[in-house]
C-alpha cells in the first residue's frame, strides 16, 4: 500500500507533501514525544501524532517515514506545510483521535 | 571516498530557534546519502545530530555541531557555550529532563535525547563545565 491508497481508503485530508504520495507504507507508529519517535519508528512507517509544528517534518524526514497523519482535528502550522512540501513528506489530517485512527489503520492491514 | 579523504561539516545552532532546529541534521543526512554511507549508519548519525541540535536549541546559550566523515568512521562533536550540565549522571538517565513546560508541550524534553545519542554511538563522551559549556562527542564506525 502507498500513501495515496491509505489516504483514499481512510478518507484523510492531504494538506502537504503531494510529491511523496507514492511512498510505500510498511507499518505505523503513534506518539507525540519526538525522541521516542526518533528512537522507535521505522523507515516507511506512517506516523500518527497530534504535534503540528515544523519539527515533525525534520523527524519524519530524518528517519524516512512514509507520511505524517496529524490526528484529532489539530490544525497544521503554515511553516510545517512549507517544510513538508520542500521535503516531499505527505501530511494528512483527520478529525479522528489517535486511538480511533490507529484502529482504522489496523483494520486496513497496516 | 579514498582512504585519505575527509569531509567536515560545520553548523551553528542558535538557542531557542525551533524553526531551524533539524536543518543541520537534515543537511548532514543528505551529504551522507550522497557519499554512499550505508543507510543504517546514516540513520544513527541522523539521530545523534538531531538530538544534539535539539539539546543545544533547548538548553544552551548557542553552540555548534561539527561532523567529520572519513572512510572508517563518522565523528560528531556538539559543543555549546554554556550554561553547562550540573549533574551528568542524572542527565544521562532515561526520562530525566530540565526542559520547560512549553518545550515539553512541543514533544521535546522527554529526557531521551542523551540516552538516544549514546545508544546510537559506538563511542560516546560528554564533558561539561558549569558556566563554560558542554561538549558531546559521538563516534560511529562505518562497517563494510
Amino acid at each position: 500500500m502507498n500513501v495515496n491508497e491509505l489516504c483514499r481508503n481512510l478518507g484523510l485530508n492531504p494538506v502537504a507533501g503531494q510529491k511523496g504520495m507514492d511512498r510505500a507504507v510498511n507499518g505505523a507508529y503513534a506518539g507525540d514525544l519526538l525522541s521516542f519517535v526518533m528512537a522507535n519508528a521505522s523507515k516507511g512507517n506512517v506516523w500518527v501524532t497530534i504535534q503540528a509544528h515544523a519539527n515533525i517534518v525534520a523527524v519524519a524526514s530524518l528517519i524516512e517515514m512514509a507520511c505524517i497523519i496529524v490526528a484529532a482535528g489539530v490544525e497544521v502550522d503554515g511553516d510545517t506545510l512549507d517544510k513538508a512540501n520542500g521535503e516531499g513528506i505527505p501530511i494528512l489530517t483527520t478529525g479522528d483521535d489517535t486511538y480511533t485512527l490507529c484502529c482504522k489503520l489496523h483494520d486496513l492491514g497496516v | 571516498m579514498s582512504s585519505r579523504d575527509m569531509v567536515i561539516l560545520s553548523y551553528r545552532v542558535n538557542p531557542e530557534d525551533f524553526a531551524k532546529a533539524g536543518d543541520a541534521s537534515s543537511n548532514t543526512k543528505k551529504v551522507l546519502k550522497k557519499l554512499g554511507i550505508p543507510s543504517d549508519i546514516t540513520r544513527r548519525v541522523a539521530i545523534v545530530t538531531y538530538e544534539a541540535e535539539i539539546n543545544i536549541t533547548i538548553h544552551s546559550n548557542g553552540g555548534e555541531i561539527i561532523v567529520s566523515i572519513d572512510k572508517a568512521k563518522i565523528e560528531i562533536i556538539a559543543r555549546d557555550y554554556g550554561p553547562g550540565i550540573p549533574d551528568i549522571d542524572r542527565a544521562m538517565e532515561k526520562g530525566y529532563s530540565t526542559a520547560s513546560d512549553h518545550v515539553r508541550e512541543m514533544g521535546f524534553g522527554a529526557g531521551m535525547g542523551l540516552p538516544n545519542m549514546k545508544r546510537c554511538s559506538d563511542e560516546f563522551q560528554i564533558e561539561s563545565q558549569k558556566g563554560k559549556g558542554t561538549t558531546v562527542t559521538s563516534t560511529i564506525y562505518i562497517h563494510d
